[in-house]
C-alpha cells in the first residue's frame, strides 16, 4: 500500500521531467522566444487587427530566436 | 484547380516531416537495439523493443481520437507552439553541428558506449532484465516523440492515419535498413535529415501558430511551401555565417 504514492509520484516526475526536457532542455531562450513570438503575433491579430503585420513578424521573430539561440552557442563554446 | 494545389503542398510537408522525423528517431533507437542485441542476445532486445511498442500503442489509442475533440483553433495554437519550439531546437542543433560547434550524432559511438554499458553490468541470472530495460527504454523515448509529432501533426492537419501510416512506413524501412546494414548506422546522414525536419517543424510551427491565432496566411496552405523554403534559405545562410565566424575565431587564437 505505502508503495502506491511513491510510483505515482515518480511517474508524475517523471512526465514532468520528459516535457521539460522536451520543451526546454538546454534551450530556454527557445522556450521563451516561442511565448514572446505568440503573445506577439496574439496582439497583432488578435487585438490590433494587423493580420498583414501578423504574417511579417510571426516568421522575422522565429528567424530572430533562432539567430540569438546560435549566438549564445557561439559565445558558450568561445569561452570553453 | 487552386484547391488540389494548396491541399497536396500541405499533403507534401506533412508527410516529409512525419517521414525525417520517424527515420531519425528510429535510427537511434535501433542503434540500441542492435547494440542489446548483438552484446545481450536478441530475445531480451526483442522483448523490449515489443513491449516498448506495445505501450507507444496503447498511447496513441487513447489520446489519438481524445485529440480529436479538443477544438481546433486550440489545437492548432498549442500544436504551433510546441512545434515551433521543437523545431527551432532541431535547426539550432544542427546547424551547430554542420559548423563544427557541435560534435556530430555518432551512431557508432553510442553503439560502442550501449555495448560497454552492457558488458560493465555483468551476467544476470535468468530472464536479462537489463538489457530489456535498455531496449524498452530506447525505443519507448524514442517512439514516444514520434508519437507526438506523428498525433500533434496529424490531428492539427486533418490527417491522423496518413501521419500514422507514414510513420509505420518510415519505422518499417529503417528497420529492414537496420537488418540489411546491421552495425553501419553511422552512415545515415542524420544531421542532414535532421535540418530537414527542424526546417519542417519550424514551417508548421509558424503556420499553426499563426492559424490558431486567426492569422490570415495569403494562399492558405500554399503559404506551407512559402515558409518551408524561407526556413531552408535562413539556415543554409546560418551554416555560412556561424561557419565564418568561428574560422575567424579559429585564426585569432592561433595568431
Amino acid at each position: 500500500m505505502s508503495e502506491q504514492p511513491h510510483v505515482v509520484t515518480r511517474l508524475i516526475k517523471g512526465f514532468g521531467r520528459f516535457w521539460w526536457d522536451f520543451l526546454v532542455g538546454d534551450t530556454p531562450e527557445l522556450f521563451v522566444a516561442a511565448l514572446v513570438i505568440i503573445a506577439s503575433t496574439a496582439l497583432l491579430s488578435e487585438t490590433g487587427h494587423f493580420n498583414d503585420a501578423a504574417i511579417v513578424v510571426l516568421p522575422a521573430l522565429a528567424v530572430l530566436a533562432l539567430a540569438a539561440s546560435l549566438l549564445r552557442a557561439v559565445r558558450t563554446s568561445r569561452r570553453k | 484547380m487552386f484547391v488540389a494545389i494548396t491541399a497536396s503542398s500541405g499533403t507534401i510537408v506533412l508527410v516529409g516531416a512525419v517521414f525525417l522525423a520517424s527515420c531519425v528517431e528510429m535510427v537511434e533507437a535501433l542503434t540500441i537495439v542492435l547494440a542489446v542485441g548483438h552484446t545481450r542476445g536478441w530475445r531480451s532486445a526483442f522483448e523490449g523493443t515489443g513491449v516498448a511498442l506495445l505501450v507507444l500503442a496503447a498511447l496513441v489509442a487513447g489520446f489519438g481520437p481524445a485529440l480529436v475533440h479538443v477544438p481546433i483553433g486550440t489545437l492548432r495554437l498549442v500544436v504551433g507552439g510546441v512545434l515551433l519550439i521543437f523545431g527551432m531546437q532541431w535547426l539550432r542543433k544542427s546547424i551547430l553541428r554542420a559548423t563544427g560547434l557541435k560534435a556530430k550524432h555518432d551512431e557508432d559511438a553510442i553503439y560502442e558506449e550501449t555495448v560497454a554499458t552492457l558488458r560493465a553490468a555483468g551476467d544476470t541470472p535468468g530472464r536479462d532484465r537489463i538489457a530489456f530495460v535498455l531496449a524498452f527504454k530506447g525505443v519507448f523515448l524514442e517512439g514516444l516523440e514520434v508519437i507526438i509529432l506523428v498525433i500533434t501533426l496529424g490531428t492539427s492537419a486533418h490527417r491522423l492515419g496518413l501521419a500514422a501510416a507514414v510513420a509505420a512506413l518510415a519505422v518499417v524501412l529503417v528497420g529492414l535498413c537496420g537488418v540489411v546494414v546491421a552495425k553501419q548506422l553511422s552512415s545515415v546522414p542524420e544531421n542532414a535529415l535532421k535540418m530537414s525536419v527542424g526546417v519542417l517543424l519550424v514551417t508548421y510551427g509558424t503556420f499553426w501558430t499563426g492559424e490558431g491565432l486567426h492569422v490570415r496566411w495569403p494562399g492558405g496552405d500554399t503559404m506551407l511551401l512559402g515558409l518551408a523554403v524561407l526556413y531552408a534559405v535562413v539556415t543554409w545562410l546560418f551554416v555560412l555565417v556561424v561557419r565564418r565566424v568561428v574560422s575567424s575565431g579559429n585564426q585569432l587564437a592561433n595568431a
